[in-house]
């Protein structure tokens, strides 16, 4: 483990804790009230979703043309995050929309493109999982279809009806409430990059101890 | 570039042999395409008439199933035999083997929807065929689309164990947006005046789509089946 994982680590769990008590000093907002503060959690974990899927998309593309299995590890690891973030993102999403929009889904091409996102994340652990020998290539195959998507589904945008607030919420944010978002964002970045280490290093030991497995039998 | 031609056609010429001497794929996808169109027409059939945009949406959903069972079974006759490894040693060019099997597949699912889209407009009282070229467009760009990400996958997943469950799990969640567009597009046509201004940007989009597919799906095919 590299010398700045402890550290990192114990900041980013009091910044987690710390994170409430911010939110609760934050502002209400004038037409959504006390359901607005989701929107802390909410946007920084679908940042580190889409972060995620670009990770991942990435280190695919270096996986098939270069051969390296620590891109491949990086690749797995990026795959299991879009996962996670995207379930925080999907779930704290609908429970702001009951409030705001008076339904939990909406098909808007926002939420649509979000889920088939987080679905190719889902389908590639299960190609990882279940597919057998061979599967590595499968899945990062897929990871590539995936990450192309994305930039076709935004296009869209402007000819399906969207009613998600747009990108330029964040940067027109008071500081009173800016600074909450800009903190609770920093600590699901830090969250990321420590579970993205962890989760490699996790791997990096499996595949150590194949090594071993496969020179104790010769 | 003479030899890829002639690569592409001497693949789709063999794969088209193969299934005019059996018609084992084309039977059962259209079959199956025909019971999936039933089963959607018990649920959205309300007084005789389907509802809303149904018979667009049925449509597709029944080329993308027989699609999967069609590209599903295809290539699980290249594996019964070890045929795709021979295709893959072949001194051949990998992606000119690639588009001779994406040709092969689309011209199977276009003779499917032969038999589909008369069926619909039929049982659906669709009026499919107000806008003839439009609806080509449409229906050709889609299943194109669909069958570049669908053939590479399913050629990837002949080695894979659970290549059945597989193949929808991965091929579902990336040709969602061809089948958004194609669902989209077709629904244009089917309205009492049809936008050309709407039905011309779904097919630019699908026509975007299948650039991108193909195009991925060329340059990937290559690292993809080397082992």
């Amino acid at each position: 483990m590299p010398k700045w994982f402890m550290p990192a680590a114990v900041i980013c769990g009091i910044m987690f804790a710390l994170s409430p008590v911010l939110i609760a000093r934050a502002p209400y907002e004038s037409t959504m009230g006390l359901v607005q503060k989701i929107f802390y959690y909410h946007m920084p974990a679908a940042g580190m979703f889409l972060v995620a899927a670009v990770v991942c998309g990435i280190a695919s593309v270096r996986y098939l043309f270069g051969g390296s299995p620590r891109q491949d590890r990086l690749a797995w690891a990026a795959a299991e995050l879009v996962v996670l973030f995207g379930a925080i993102a999907l779930v704290t999403g609908p429970l702001w929309a009951r409030k705001a929009w008076g339904v939990w889904w909406q098909w808007d091409v926002r939420l649509t493109s979000s889920l088939m996102g987080w679905m190719v994340a889902v389908a590639y652990l299960l190609v990882r999982k279940y597919g057998g020998p061979g599967s590595d290539k499968l899945a990062a195959g897929l990871a590539l279809f995936g990450m192309a998507n994305v930039p076709f589904i935004y296009i869209s945008v402007n000819y399906w009806r969207t009613i998600h607030p747009t990108t330029n919420v964040v940067p027109t944010l008071p500081t009173s409430m800016g600074v909450p978002f800009w903190f609770c964002f920093t600590a699901f970045v830090l969250l990321f990059v420590l579970l993205l280490r962890l989760r490699v290093r996790l791997e990096e030991q499996r595949s150590r101890l194949d090594v071993l497995y496969l020179s104790l039998d010769e | 570039m003479n030899a890829f031609v002639r690569i592409v056609w001497l693949v789709v010429r063999k794969d088209l042999t193969v299934e005019v001497r059996s018609r084992e794929v084309i039977y059962t996808t259209v079959f199956f395409a025909v019971t999936v169109v039933l089963v959607f027409a018990f649920a959205l059939v309300r007084e005789g008439r389907a509802l809303g945009d149904a018979a667009a949406g049925i449509l597709w959903i029944a080329i993308a199933f027989a699609g999967t069972l069609a590209l599903g079974r295809t290539f699980e006759r290249e594996r019964q035999a070890e045929t795709l490894r021979a295709l893959l040693l072949a001194p051949a060019d990998r992606p000119a083997i690639y588009v001779g099997k994406l040709v092969g597949i689309v011209v199977l699912l276009v003779a499917t929807e032969l038999v589909l889209v008369p069926l619909i407009a039929f049982l659906f009282q669709a009026p499919l065929f107000s806008q003839p070229l439009w609806l080509t467009a449409v229906l050709l760009t889609g299943t194109l689309g669909y069958c570049a990400v669908g053939t590479l996958f399913a050629a990837m997943l002949v080695r894979a164990r659970s290549r059945d469950v597989l193949l929808p799990v991965l091929l579902y969640p990336i040709t969602i947006p061809v089948i958004i567009a194609g669902v989209r597009g077709t629904a244009a046509l089917l309205e009492p005046t049809p936008d050309v201004a709407i039905i011309r940007f779904w097919v630019s989009l699908l026509v975007a789509f299948d650039t991108v597919f193909v195009t991925l799906a060329l340059w990937t095919f290559e690292p993809l089946m080397t082992d």
